[in-house]
């Protein structure tokens, strides 16, 4: 979408289209989170690019002050800017996602294997193996 | 006999945890008190225990949502036909359990009875910012608009739900900020929800789950679950007892209190 505003940043006629491309991107959007396939909490940024997209293209006034303001000299190099910032935007956003991801799965496979480790001693309390008996639960012993 | 829970979520709430679990014992001595530890890092557990809870530990803080599904899934296993969310801050006073026990039983269709802070009478109201006031309006016009009945306090967790919002809850609960979701959810799901009029203390201890930075994301994300929702398919829940239950569910106020339980 962002390639089709540059593209036809001057172009009235086609301002359609990009406006179209972004509507589409903002259902797709919309129907991956009533699929549950996408947290509202990672759909907003996606959602906000698109409502930027269509902004800019139906205000092309608005693009050309912000070109104006940011001292850019051709309204599409603008409009690469504002698309390389959500694209850096949503990268942060995903790295700090795995990070935290990555922290939690650690501490759920520590908190198991605690939990896994006193399991099996309250099972060889409850009834004292024979010698040599080896204190890993045999998997069947699981309901 | 059906079993009672009080689930209470803390995080870092050792300070007031102990003496809500200790309130929640006297003034509701039938209930059960499951304190749901949700990665705190101070001695909230600890205390809870103390006051003789038990302790469900989230390895790490979940968020709201996540912490309190994992109550209600507690719940649920241990076959609970009442559970009632009471936060572990104090805000929620314990008095009020029995308020809302007695709703939920006067009306065999109604499944979750909430607290709120905007029904009292004598205008003893809630006191708070004018900003966190004017987005529960926005909030309790949406919510009433949507589920046709009048919603004053949409962003109460102080609530008690049957065996059916239990099973609703602990299937499908809502992540970041659920409690105005939970609402919609009872409602999609064809379940009757009802508000009585009570009154919240100030926090004793910690802060708010919304501090003034993240409330703009509060109302967007909120905003944008509920619109989503709207569009959702959700199957309605077995409604075995009460055949007169789809009727009230239309009606434009809470169903009437029924002085003497039908048999």
């Amino acid at each position: 979408m962002i390639l089709l505003a540059t593209k036809y940043a001057n172009s009235t006629e086609q301002r359609f289209e990009i406006i179209a491309v972004s509507v589409v991107i903002c259902l797709v959007i919309f129907e991956l989170i009533r699929r549950r396939r996408l947290m509202e909490r990672y759909a907003i940024l996606w959602l906000l690019a698109g409502v930027t997209v269509v902004v800019l293209s139906v205000g092309q006034s608005l693009l050309v002050k912000l070109t104006h303001a940011a001292g850019i000299s051709y309204a599409p190099s603008a409009v690469f800017a504002i698309a390389f910032l959500f694209v850096l935007a949503m990268l942060v956003q995903f790295s700090m996602t795995i990070s935290r991801l990555s922290d939690q799965n650690t501490a759920l496979a520590q908190r198991l294997a605690l939990l896994q480790e006193r399991l099996d001693r309250e099972r060889d309390d409850a009834r004292p193996p024979a010698p040599g008996a080896s204190r890993v639960t045999p998997p069947a012993d699981r309901p | 006999m059906p079993g009672k829970l009080a689930i209470v979520p803390a995080h870092n709430e050792a300070g007031a945890v102990g003496p809500t679990v200790a309130e929640i014992h006297r003034w509701a001595p039938d209930f059960d008190v499951l304190v749901v530890d949700d990665g705190s890092t101070d001695a909230t557990a600890v205390r809870a225990r103390e006051a003789g809870a038990t302790v469900l530990t989230m390895p790490f803080n979940l968020g709201i949502g996540g912490a309190m599904q994992a109550g209600y899934l507690y719940a649920r296993e241990h076959g609970y036909e009442v559970a009632v969310q009471v936060d572990g801050d104090g805000q929620h006073d314990p008095r009020y359990i029995k308020d809302l026990a007695a709703r939920l039983a006067s009306d065999p269709s109604l499944d979750m009875v909430t607290g709120s802070r905007f029904l009292d009478s004598d205008g003893n109201g809630y006191r708070s910012s004018a900003a966190r006031r004017i987005g529960i309006r926005v909030f309790s016009g949406v919510v009433s608009r949507i589920t046709r009945r009048r919603v004053t306090d949409p962003t109460s967790g102080f609530r008690m739900t049957d065996r059916r919002g239990i099973e609703l809850f602990a299937r499908d609960y809502p992540h970041d900020y659920p409690e105005i979701e939970a609402i919609l959810l009872m409602h999609a799901h064809r379940l009757n929800s009802c508000e009585i009029p009570v009154t919240m203390r100030a926090r004793t201890s910690g802060s708010s789950a919304i501090s003034s930075s993240q409330s703009v994301y509060y109302m967007v994300k909120v905003l944008l679950a509920v619109f989503v929702g709207l569009f959702r398919r959700h199957p309605a829940l077995d409604q075995p007892e009460t055949p007169g239950a789809e009727a009230a569910g239309r009606a434009e106020e809470c169903p009437p209190v029924v002085a003497e339980r039908p048999t």
